[in-house]
C-alpha cells in the first residue's frame, strides 16, 4: 500500500496515493482535466498542453498528465487563467483542423468536437491559408488524413507499446510534422485498427467503416469475438440488422484496449453472400434444393427416431466456435435422447491431460488477468501474436507496466523475444528440454504462468505441471486452444469419454448410420468412411463437410445470438446478439426443434435456463450471475478430479493473426489486406 | 604561423579563455602545453571530486549555453557514485542566432575545451564524453577530431592519462540541422540515433541522461572556462566578474556596428562601453535603437535600457537575459516588422512540432507576420501577436515556444510604432 | 546491402564502437549525414542500410531523416550554396544577398541548377553573425560576403566543376 497524501483539487479536500499522477487522481475525484495525448497505459507525452492546471506556489502552469501529486498540494483546474489556457491550446490546434465537423467521420464521436464545445472559444482568430494535404489510403482498413490529426501521438505509442508493432512514426518537423506508415505510403503491420480506436480525431478511419453511417445513428452491442480463444469483447455497431464496424468503444471488455483486425473487421462473413439461408437437401437428383424447416426437422426427426429405435450407430461432432448451452445442449441430446457416446470436437489443445495433471490444485489456471499481473510469463511452444494476440498484448503490457519477466521458449523467433529476458530456441519436440533449463532462472522469480501449445500434449503436460511444481513458486497455466469456445466446448462434454468415438475414429469408421456434425468442418482434409451415413450439418456456409451433407441447417453466428462461451484461460462471458440474418436459426433452437420433433424431453432450449442447468451440473461453472450478466467474465474452477485418457488427435489449426478456419474464408477484410499469413506455428489454418 | 583571427581583438578585453587566441598553432597541443596547458588537470587529479565541484561552485561560473544555471550546481547532481557509467557531454551544437563563439574556443583552443572536460570526468568518475557538434560546423568536427587525435597520440586521452590511472575516451558527434537540439534533452535523444524532441523533466539528465545514465551536460565555453577556474582558483575566477555572475565570458556582437566580433569581458560589464568602444559604435553616426542581449530567443531592449551592466542578473531586472552571449545591435533605420518576422520565421521552422502552442503558435504568427510585411497588415494584428505569443509562453513542453515569444511580445509592446507606421503606409498605398 | 568508399567505411566501423554496448541506434545521425555526402541525397536504399547498420527499423531511421534540415531526400547540387538570412546576416544584408543568389543561379529555396552543379539554400543561422553576412558552400565558410564577392565566389565554383 503506497503511502497516502493530502492535496486540494478546486477546494474539494482528496487523499491519493503518493506520486499518482494529478490527472488520474482528478478523474477519480469526478474532476475532468481535460487531455488529448494522455492515455492511460501508454508512455507520457505532455505534448498537447490541454492538462495545464495551476498549483499554488509554482510559477508557471503545471502539466497535468505528468505531475506526480504530493502532500500539500493546491492545485485549480478551473480557474480564469486555466480555461483561458485550455481556449489558447484549441484555438492552436483548430488554426490547420478542417472545421468540416457535419462531413467528418468522426463527427460525434470526436474528442476535438467534444473539448472545444466544453472548453474552446466560440469565434476564431486564424485568418490565414490552412495547410492541406491529401487524404492517404494505407491499407484496406486504414486511412489518414493529415490536416485533421493533432499530433497527440497515440496512435504511434499504441502500434509501438501496446501491439508491440512500431508501425507508425512521425516524420518532418515542426508544423509539417506527419504521422507515417512504416513502409511510408503503405502500411505493413498486424492491421489491428488499434490505431484507428485511439484517434481523438478523424484522422485514422476505418476503412470498412469511414462515411457510412453517424455513430449516433448505430446501437452499439458489446458480444464477445467470435474468432480465437482468447474471448475479446468487440463492440458491433449495428444500423438497420446490419453490422458497420466492431471497436472497442468502451474498452469494458477483458481485453482494455486491446482488439486485434479479427475482432475489429472480421465480422463481415455475416453478411457474406455465400451465407446459407435456408435448409437444404439432397433431391432425387443429388443436387441441393431449399426445404422447409418443418420439413427439415421432420425429416432429420425421423431418421434419428429410427436409426435410434435399431440400434444404429451415430456420430456426433460439436463446435468450438457455439455457445456453451449450444454445446451442452448438444452432449445432453446425444447422451439422453440419442443414447450415444460418440460426441466429440476438433480438440486444439490437450485440455484433458492438462486437467488430470492439475487434479487436486486450486488456483492453477491463470487468467488473461493474471497474464498482465504475473511476475514472469513463459511461453512455450507458441506463437502467441499470431495465434492468441490479446495474450501477447497482456504479456507486453505486463512487461511495459510491471518490468515483468517474459520467457520463450519456441521454434523460431516470436515477437515475445522484444521483452524477453531469455529466449531459447528448440527444434520441434524439444519444447520440455529448453523450459528444463530455465529452470534456475525460473525459480527466483516470484510467481509464474506458464502458456503452453499444441506442442505440448500427453505426457509432455505432465511433465509440464512436475515442472512447475518443482520450481517451489506459485504456478498458474493457460493450456492455449484455438477458437472462441474451444475451451467451452470441451467443459460442457463434447468429447468421447466412456469409450465413444473420437473425431477421426467417427470420419474413419465404415458403419456410422447418422453423422451429426454441429457448426464444425471436419470433411475438409479428409473423407468420410461410411457412405451410407445419413449427415446433418449446420453451419453458416457450405463447408466442404456441408457439401457431403444428406440434410444441411443454416445456422447462426455467434453475432446472431445470445449465450455464454469460454475463452481459452477459462473465464465465461456473456454473447449478445447484435443481429438477425433471416433464414438462420441458432443451433440451440435447431437442436431444440429436433429434439421437440423427436418428443425428447431435454428441458427448455433458452439460453439462459439452459446456463443455469450448465451452473448446476458442470463442474467449476458455478459462476456468480451478477458478474456474467453485467458482461464481466467469470473465472471457472478447474476441474478438480481425474480425466481419463480419450482418443483421438489433438491439433491445432495453426490458425495466423488472419485466419480463423473458415470463417475467415468468407471474411473480405481478412482477405484484403496484404499481410501474408504467416508466424511460427501458423500458415495452415485458412 | 600565427592564425588570423575573424576579426581583431580588442584591448579592452580580458582574456581568460581566448589568451591563447591569435599565437602560434594556438590549436596545437604543444602551443597548449606551452602556455599553462594541463596544469589544471595535473591539479586536479590531486584534488578530491567534491574539492574540484566546489572549486567550481567557488567561481560562479554559470552555464554559456544560455540558461546560466550555475556550473557548480549542475556538477554537484551528477551522482558520482551510481553504479551505472556516467557520461560526459559537450553541447557544441551552438545555434542559438546572434551565437558564434563556441567555434572560436574549438578552433583556435580544442585542447582547453578538452582539459576542462577531463576536470569534470574526474570529478564525475565519468570516462566517456562525446562532444556533439552541429552539422554545419564540419570543418570543427574534423579539426576537433584531428585534435582528439593528437591528444590521444600524446597520452592526454584513452587509458591511463599521464599515468594517473584515469582513463577517458572522448568523441566527436555529428548533428544534421536542428535549433531544438541545443536544448540539453534534445540533444541527448539526437545522440541516441533520435528525432531531436526534448524529454520530460525530471528525470533530469543528471540521473538519467545518455542511454539512461548519469550526464553531465555543459556548453563548449563552460567547459573551456574550467582549466582558469582549477588552475587560478575558482575565487581568481569569481573576482573577475560580479557576485553570482563569476568571470568572463565571450561576447558575439553583430548587426550595426563597426567592429563586429567576438570579444571576451568579464560579467558585468557596460552594455553601452561595450558597443561602443568594444565593437567600435554604430556605423555612420547612427541612433542606437535596441539590442538584441544574448540571441533571439532574449526579448529586446529599446536603446534607452541598454545602459546597463552585462551580467545574468541585471538582465534578468530588466526582463531579458544574458542568453548565450550573441549581442544583436541594432541603428535606427531598423524595421522591427521585418526583425520580428525574421526571429518568427526561424522559430517556426525550428520548431520541433512535438507540442501543440508551439508548433502551431509560431506557425500562426509567422502567417500573421508575414502577411503584415507583405502590406496586408490589419491593426488587430498588432494586439494578436502579442496576445498568441502570451498564450505560448510558459506552457510550451520546452524553452523553444518562449524563446519565440519572448522576443515577439518585446518587440510588440516597445515598437508598436513601426507596426503603425506600416498600416498608415499601406493605407497610403492603397488610397493612391 | 550498400558499400561505402573505404575511408567512410573506416569511418562508420569506428563510429559504431563509439557509443555504449547496444547503442548503435546513437551512429544514425552522423552515419546519415556522412553517408549523404557521399550518395548525394538520403535515398530509400540508404535509410534501410543504415537501419541495418545501426540495428533499428527504417520507419525509426525515416523518422529522423525528415526531422534534421542538412538532410535531403532529393540531391542537391555538387556545389551546395547556403546563405544565411537570420537576424544578424539581416541587417547587413543577408537578405539581399539571398535575393542575389537566385538571380545570379537563377534557382531559389532549395533547387538545383539545370546542370546539377550549383544547389541554392536560405538557411537559418549558422553560426558567423560576428563577420555577418555568411555563405556556407558544402562545409566551407565565407565570410563578410557581398555581392559582389558571391559572384567571384559562385563563378569559382563554375570553373571548378
Amino acid at each position: 500500500m503506497a503511502e497516502l497524501i493530502n492535496l486540494t483539487i478546486n477546494g474539494q479536500a482528496i487523499q491519493a496515493e503518493k506520486g499518482a499522477l494529478l490527472i488520474e487522481v482528478a478523474r477519480q475525484n469526478g474532476i475532468e482535466i481535460p487531455a488529448f495525448c494522455y492515455y492511460p497505459g501508454l508512455t507520457l507525452q505532455a505534448a498537447c498542453r490541454m492538462c495545464l492546471v495551476e498549483v499554488e506556489k509554482t510559477p508557471k502552469l503545471q502539466v497535468g498528465c505528468t505531475l506526480p501529486v504530493a502532500d500539500g498540494m493546491v492545485v485549480h483546474t478551473e480557474s480564469d487563467t486555466v480555461r483561458q489556457s485550455r481556449k489558447g491550446m484549441i484555438e492552436f490546434l483548430l488554426t490547420n483542423h478542417p472545421l468540416d465537423c457535419p462531413v467528418c467521420d468522426k463527427g460525434g464521436e470526436c474528442e476535438l468536437q467534444d473539448m472545444t464545445f466544453r472548453y474552446g472559444a466560440g469565434e476564431s482568430r486564424f485568418t490565414e491559408r490552412k495547410q492541406h494535404v491529401d487524404e492517404q489510403q494505407w491499407s484496406p482498413v486504414v486511412f489518414f488524413d493529415a490536416p485533421r490529426c493533432i499530433l497527440c501521438y497515440r496512435c504511434v505509442r499504441v502500434c509501438n507499446e501496446g501491439i508491440g508493432v512500431g508501425a507508425l512514426g512521425v516524420a518532418n518537423r515542426g508544423v509539417v510534422s506527419e504521422i507515417v506508415p512504416n513502409r511510408h505510403d503503405y502500411l505493413e503491420c498486424d492491421e489491428c485498427g488499434a490505431c484507428i480506436d485511439i484517434c481523438p480525431v478523424g484522422a485514422l478511419t476505418s476503412g470498412s467503416y469511414r462515411y457510412q453511417t453517424r455513430p449516433w445513428e448505430m446501437n452499439h452491442v458489446g458480444t464477445i469475438c467470435t474468432h480465437c480463444g482468447d474471448g475479446c469483447r468487440t463492440t458491433l455497431g449495428v444500423r438497420d440488422d446490419k453490422i458497420m464496424r466492431g471497436n472497442n468503444r468502451d474498452s469494458s471488455g477483458i481485453n482494455g484496449d486491446f482488439l486485434c483486425v479479427k475482432g475489429r473487421y472480421a465480422f463481415d462473413f455475416v453478411e457474406h453472400p455465400e451465407r446459407l439461408q435456408s435448409p437444404m437437401w439432397r433431391n432425387a437428383q443429388g443436387e441441393f434444393e431449399p426445404i422447409s424447416w418443418s420439413k427439415a426437422f421432420a425429416t432429420i426427426a425421423e431418421t434419428f427416431t429410427s436409426v435410434k429405435a435399431r440400434g444404429g450407430k451415430f456420430g456426433i461432432i460439436g463446435s468450438n466456435h457455439t455457445t456453451n448451452e449450444e454445446n451442452y445442449f448438444l452432449q445432453k441430446f446425444a447422451r439422453q435422447g440419442l443414447g450415444t457416446k460418440n460426441i466429440d470436437h476438433h480438440r486444439t489443445g490437450d485440455l484433458g491431460t492438462f486437467f488430470d495433471a492439475l487434479s487436486g490444485k486450486n488456483d492453477a489456471l491463470a487468467t488473461a488477468g493474471d497474464l498482465y499481473a504475473a511476475k514472469a510469463v513463459l511461453v512455450v511452444g507458441a506463437d502467441l501474436a499470431q495465434q492468441h494476440p490479446f495474450l501477447s498484448y497482456q504479456a507486453r503490457a505486463n512487461f511495459r507496466h510491471h518490468n515483468a519477466h517474459i520467457y520463450a521458449v519456441t521454434s523460431g523467433p516470436v515477437r515475445e523475444d522484444n521483452q524477453a529476458v531469455a529466449s531459447i530456441r528448440v527444434a520441434a519436440g524439444g519444447e520440455l528440454g529448453g523450459v528444463e533449463s530455465l529452470r534456475d532462472k525460473l525459480k527466483a522469480e516470484g510467481d509464474l504462468v506458464i502458456v503452453f501449445g499444441d506442442a505440448i500434449q500427453g505426457d509432455g503436460v505432465r511433465k509440464l505441471v512436475a515442472f512447475g511444481d518443482s520450481l517451489g513458486i506459485p504456478v498458474k497455466y493457460v493450456c492455449l486452444v484455438d477458437y472462441s469456445n474451444s475451451r467451452g466446448a470441451f467443459d460442457m462434454g463434447l468429447i468421447p469419454r466412456d469409450g465413444g468415438m473420437s473425431v477421426q475414429q467417427m470420419l474413419a469408421a465404415k458403419d456410422l448410420d447418422v453423422l451429426w456434425v454441429v457448426g464444425a468442418n471436419p470433411l475438409k482434409n479428409a473423407t468420410l468412411g461410411s457412405s451410407n451415413a445419413f449427415v446433418v450439418v449446420q453451419d453458416l456456409f457450405m463447408t466442404e463437410t456441408a457439401k457431403h451433407a444428406n440434410l444441411v441447417l443454416p445456422a447462426a453466428s455467434a453475432y446472431e445470438k445470445n449465450g455464454t462461451v469460454t475463452n481459452v484461460c477459462g473465464e465465461v462471458q456473456k454473447l449478445k446478439q447484435a443481429v438477425k440474418v433471416m433464414g438462420t436459426k441458432t443451433d440451440l433452437e435447431i437442436m431444440g426443434s429436433i429434439a421437440k420433433e423427436m418428443k425428447l424431453n431435454l428441458g427448455i432450449w433458452l439460453p439462459d435456463k439452459v446456463f443455469a442447468e450448465i451452473r448446476k451440473t458442470v463442474h467449476g461453472y458455478d459462476v456468480p450471475l451478477p458478474v456474467v450478466d453485467t458482461g464481466g467474465a467469470a473465472p471457472t474452477m478447474p476441474l478438480n478430479g481425474r480425466v481419463p485418457a480419450l482418443p483421438g488427435a489433438i491439433q491445432s489449426a495453426g490458425d495466423t493473426l488472419f485466419t480463423s478456419g473458415s470463417m475467415s474464408r468468407y471474411s473480405k477484410i481478412l482477405n484484403a489486406v496484404i499481410e501474408s499469413p504467416g508466424g511460427l506455428y501458423g500458415g495452415k489454418g485458412r | 604561423m600565427p592564425k588570423k583571427l575573424y576579426n581583431e581583438p580588442s584591448p579592452l578585453e580580458t582574456r581568460i579563455l581566448s589568451k591563447r587566441f591569435g599565437l602560434e598553432n594556438s590549436e596545437s597541443l604543444a602551443t597548449y602545453l606551452a602556455n599553462d596547458g594541463f596544469k589544471a588537470f595535473r591539479k586536479a587529479r590531486e584534488m578530491k571530486p567534491e574539492e574540484i565541484i566546489e572549486e567550481v561552485k567557488t567561481s560562479a561560473l554559470r552555464g554559456r549555453g544560455g540558461a546560466g544555471f550555475p556550473t557548480g550546481l549542475k556538477w554537484s547532481f551528477v551522482p558520482r557514485s551510481s553504479p551505472k557509467p556516467k557520461y560526459i557531454v559537450i553541447n557544441a551544437d551552438e545555434s542559438e542566432p546572434g551565437t558564434c563563439k563556441d567555434r572560436l574556443l574549438m578552433e583556435y583552443d580544442p585542447h582547453q575545451m578538452i582539459e576542462g572536460i577531463l576536470i569534470a570526468g574526474l570529478a564525475m568518475d565519468a570516462h566517456k564524453g562525446y562532444i556533439y557538434i552541429r552539422g554545419e560546423y564540419r570543418y570543427l568536427i574534423d579539426h576537433m577530431d584531428r585534435a582528439l587525435a593528437e591528444a590521444y597520440s600524446q597520452g592526454y586521452l584513452g587509458k591511463n592519462i599521464l599515468g594517473t590511472g584515469f582513463d577517458f575516451d572522448l568523441y566527436t558527434h555529428s548533428g544534421a540541422g536542428a535549433y531544438e537540439c541545443g536544448e540539453e534533452t534534445a540533444l541527448l535523444d539526437s545522440l541516441e540515433g533520435k528525432r531531436g524532441v526534448p524529454r520530460m523533466k525530471p528525470p533530469f539528465p543528471a540521473v538519467a541522461g545518455a542511454w539512461a545514465s548519469p550526464t553531465l551536460l555543459n556548453n563548449v565555453e563552460t567547459f573551456s572556462a574550467i582549466p582558469a577556474i582549477i588552475r587560478d582558483g575558482g575565487a581568481a575566477f569569481a573576482a573577475l566578474g560580479t557576485p553570482k555572475n563569476g568571470g568572463t565570458r565571450l561576447l558575439c556582437v553583430s548587426g550595426h556596428v563597426n567592429k563586429p566580433g567576438v570579444y571576451e569581458v568579464p560579467l558585468g560589464y557596460p552594455m553601452m562601453k561595450f558597443i561602443n568602444e568594444i565593437a567600435g559604435g554604430i556605423p555612420g553616426g547612427k541612433k542606437l535603437k535596441a539590442v538584441i542581449p544574448g540571441g533571439s530567443s532574449c526579448p529586446i531592449l529599446k536603446a534607452d535600457e541598454c545602459d546597463i551592466p552585462m551580467d545574468y542578473d541585471s538582465l534578468a531586472k530588466i526582463g531579458s537575459m544574458l542568453g548565450s552571449g550573441g549581442m544583436v545591435v541594432m541603428d535606427e533605420t531598423t524595421d522591427m516588422v521585418k526583425v520580428a518576422l525574421r526571429i518568427m520565421r526561424f522559430y517556426a521552422h525550428e520548431s520541433c512540432g512535438w507540442c501543440i502552442p508551439c508548433r502551431e503558435g509560431t506557425t500562426w504568427l509567422r502567417k500573421i507576420l508575414q502577411r503584415f510585411d507583405d502590406g496586408g497588415g490589419r491593426h488587430d494584428d498588432i494586439g494578436l501577436l502579442g496576445e498568441l505569443s502570451k498564450n505560448m509562453l510558459g506552457r510550451t513542453f520546452c524553452a523553444l515556444g518562449d524563446a519565440a515569444a519572448m522576443p515577439t511580445i518585446s518587440i510588440v509592446e516597445k515598437f508598436a510604432e513601426d507596426f503603425e507606421k506600416r498600416l498608415a503606409r499601406d493605407r497610403q498605398m492603397v488610397a493612391v | 546491402m550498400m558499400t561505402f568508399s573505404p575511408q567512410l567505411e573506416q569511418k562508420f566501423a569506428k563510429m559504431l564502437t563509439a557509443y555504449p554496448e547496444g547503442k548503435k541506434r546513437s551512429a544514425v545521425v552522423p552515419m546519415l549525414i556522412y553517408a549523404q555526402d557521399e550518395v548525394g541525397s538520403i535515398t530509400p536504399e540508404l535509410i534501410d542500410e543504415v537501419a541495418r547498420r545501426c540495428e533499428v527499423t527504417p520507419l525509426q531511421v525515416d523518422e529522423v531523416v525528415g526531422y534534421y534540415s542538412m538532410l535531403h531526400r532529393k540531391p542537391m547540387g555538387k556545389f551546395h550554396v547556403q546563405v544565411c538570412t537570420n537576424i544578424s546576416c539581416l541587417l547587413v544584408g543577408g537578405m539581399e544577398l539571398y535575393e542575389h543568389a537566385c538571380k545570379k543561379l537563377g534557382i531559389s529555396h532549395k533547387q538545383v541548377t539545370a546542370d546539377g552543379q550549383i544547389s541554392l539554400e536560405e538557411v537559418e543561422c549558422m553560426g558567423a553573425c560576428s563577420w555577418a553576412p555568411a555563405v556556407e558552400i558544402n562545409y566551407d565558410f565565407h565570410h563578410h560576403v557581398t555581392p559582389e564577392k558571391l559572384d567571384q565566389l559562385i563563378d569559382g565554383l563554375r570553373k571548378a566543376q
